[in-house]
């Protein structure tokens, strides 16, 4: 699989942040793509894995922080679209299925 | 007559209201343990393969069955157990030879270790849902749960009940549960109130045995094991009553309250933490009279943003309704680290409520802000409390002018609220008219306290605690005339106003708002319906 990275970045707006019930929601979204989705807050160094729940619970991302998205594989590019798509709409359900 | 076991009564406190008869049965503490030798690799993946299968699938018909708040629970913990991040290295274990239940144990102790280095309130309650996960994962390993096997209409005695322990629980065939620890804001107490399970919790060393039978009257937090026949028909026929009580408090829930001679008083609605309004509707109250904003500061001051966000969403849940919100009441029984002073002999008569805040001030004033700012969204209004003398009002309503003034300069759309305090210091209800105030709420559980010098706590000194005692009643009054003579509403929120039988005795001094619990509304309305409003003569003057 070739290392070409589709980034993209999006802003929590959620007042209690990246809590259980949005973290739930942006792995079940990662989890339906092929391609390796992974998040890291704006200026930390490491990526984690977007498709594991308690990696993202882990990141604590407060309200207002900007989260990074890359992806790479197949479908990358929906990938990175649709999660910040989630993350600007505030996880809400309606643009989604 | 021999009776095995004599008659016992228990106090603990309310977590959610009810009556209960049935059998006690104990629920086990903790998770079984997991003793033992690891068997070959592949039977421990087999095993520890199934015991995730059985969860996942427990979990999945508790969600379905769940409301909201239960379903976000319980979806967390479903999506966990899909983790492959959490679940490799356990499997790694098992594949070098170590036993499955031991290996999972291990890896969720280290997660729950994690969520609870990280100071940070959010994220300790979601560590007592990795615990709760590991012990449904590990009972699993060991045979399952046998929640399905208790009798019907049994009360459930335990330490504590975790949200999924809850959620496990048939309550259509059981009657209630009693917690020797628990508090009555933890997930479990706040499901119960929504799903009308009569529950009492910090019963403390209350001595209960396996099949006894146990009488609760949950609302007033009284359990009384083995009782005798005529405790026994006592109890039943309250009960009765209180069913066809609540029957007709039902159909009264969403109409306006109306006292029995025709004045129309307005019912609030008390509001402890933001997710208490998610399964609440706003059509059965006029607004909320009381937010205490206590919880947003348990890990620490929280920002501007944040505050506001929670604002925010009172306002919109209240759909044009007006919104209280009462500044930070720290302090008293209500420490919290960082915040309030350390070591004060006296913590009640000491630096609490607006004493504290006029001396953190850059705490306070980034709370005046972000209601300034919510105020510009709808009909909030901020209150004060413990409130003596009236510089206290002048001083923060000088804060409050300042905060917005602060904001206009920075181009921020901020407006300013409503100002009231809340009367609970006798030298205030003495004096109330005398307090540049926009409203007035009687905060009538401190105002016992201090007026007849009775801690709240104190086992064995009820008969001085009843809010009709004459003394409270007469300041309850001149509070309720400070606030005809200036012209500015005047509430009660302690627990007086959740209580039918105080709602005559309110009335006759005058009262025309009450702020109650959420759970309480319909048997207030009902208790109104049912009493008289003060003469029109007086209402007049």
């Amino acid at each position: 699989m070739s290392e070409a990275w589709q980034t993209e970045s999006a802003v929590i707006q959620d007042a209690t942040g990246l809590h259980a019930r949005p973290a739930v929601k942006l792995t079940k979204l990662a989890k339906r793509f092929e391609a390796r989705v992974e998040i890291r807050p704006e200026s930390a160094e490491t990526w984690i894995n977007a498709k594991s729940p308690s990696a993202v619970m882990k990141l604590k991302a407060p309200h207002l922080a900007r989260l990074e998205i890359r992806a790479s594989g197949g479908d990358a590019p929906a990938a990175v679209a649709a999660l910040r798509d989630l993350i600007n709409r505030d996880f809400n359900d309606s643009a989604e299925r | 007559m021999t009776a095995p076991n004599a008659e016992r009564r228990f106090e603990g406190r309310s977590a959610a209201p009810g009556f209960a008869l049935g059998p006690a049965v104990h629920l086990g503490v903790g998770p079984v343990e997991t003793a033992g030798e690891a068997a070959s690799p592949e039977e421990e993946r087999e095993r520890f393969d199934a015991a995730l299968a059985a969860s996942a699938e427990q979990l999945n018909i508790l969600a379905d069955a769940a409301d909201v708040l239960g379903a976000e629970i319980l979806e967390f913990q479903l999506a966990l157990i899909e983790d492959d991040e959490l679940l490799d290295p356990v499997r790694e274990a098992i594949a070098g030879g170590r036993a499955a239940a031991t290996s999972w144990r291990a890896r969720l102790d280290e997660e729950i270790a994690d969520y609870r280095s990280a100071e940070d309130d959010y994220m300790a309650t979601r560590a007592s849902d990795l615990s709760d996960l590991r012990d449904r994962v590990l009972a699993n390993m060991n045979g399952g749960f046998t929640a399905a096997d208790l009798p019907d209409g049994a009360v459930i005695v335990a330490d504590d009940l975790t949200p999924s322990t809850f959620l496990s629980l048939d309550w259509q065939r059981l009657s209630g549960a009693v917690l020797f620890g628990g508090s009555s804001t933890s997930h479990a107490s706040i499901l119960a109130r929504s799903r009308g399970v009569p529950m009492v919790v910090d019963l403390g060393a209350a001595e209960i045995g396996e099949g006894d039978l146990l009488a609760v009257d949950a609302a007033a937090g009284s359990v009384i094991a083995e009782p005798g026949s005529d405790t026994l028909a006592a109890f039943t026929a309250q009960r009765e009553a209180d069913e066809r009580l609540n029957k007709r408090a039902a159909e009264l829930l969403k109409a306006p309250a109306r006292t029995g001679d025709g004045v129309p008083i307005k019912v609030l609605v008390n509001v402890n933490e933001i997710s208490e309004i998610d399964d609440l509707s706003p059509e059965i109250c006029d607004g909320i009279g009381l937010t205490r904003t206590e919880f947003l500061f348990s890990g620490g001051a929280p920002e501007e943003a944040r505050q506001y966000e929670v604002y925010r969403r009172l306002l919109a849940w209240a759909e044009g309704r007006p919104v209280t919100i009462r500044t930070l009441d720290a302090g008293g029984d209500k420490p919290l680290a960082g915040i309030t002073v350390d070591g004060e002999s006296n913590p009640f008569l000491g630096v609490r409520g607006v004493r504290l805040s006029l001396k953190r001030r850059e705490i306070f004033i980034t709370q005046l802000r972000a209601l300034a700012r919510a105020a510009s969204l709808g009909p909030l209004k901020v209150m004060v409390p413990m409130v003596s003398v009236p510089e206290e009002m002048v001083a923060v309503r000088q804060l409050l002018r300042q905060a917005v003034a602060a904001l206009h300069a920075e181009g921020v759309t901020a407006r300013e609220p409503a100002l009231g305090m809340m009367v609970e210091v006798p030298a205030a209800a003495l004096m109330a008219d005398r307090f540049a105030a926009d409203f007035y709420s009687i905060g009538s559980n401190d105002l016992i306290q201090y007026t007849m010098a009775v801690a709240r706590d104190v086992a064995g000194l009820g008969h001085l605690t009843a809010g009709d005692n004459p003394a409270v009643m007469e300041l309850i009054r001149r509070t309720v005339a400070a606030g005809r003579a200036r012209g500015v509403e005047v509430s009660l929120c302690g627990d007086m106003a959740s209580r039918p039988e105080y709602a005559a005795p309110l009335l006759a001094a005058g009262l025309t708002t009450f702020s109650v619990a959420p759970a309480a509304v319909g048997r207030i309305k009902l208790a109104i319906s049912e009493a008289r409003a003060l003469g029109a003569e007086a209402r007049a003057g």
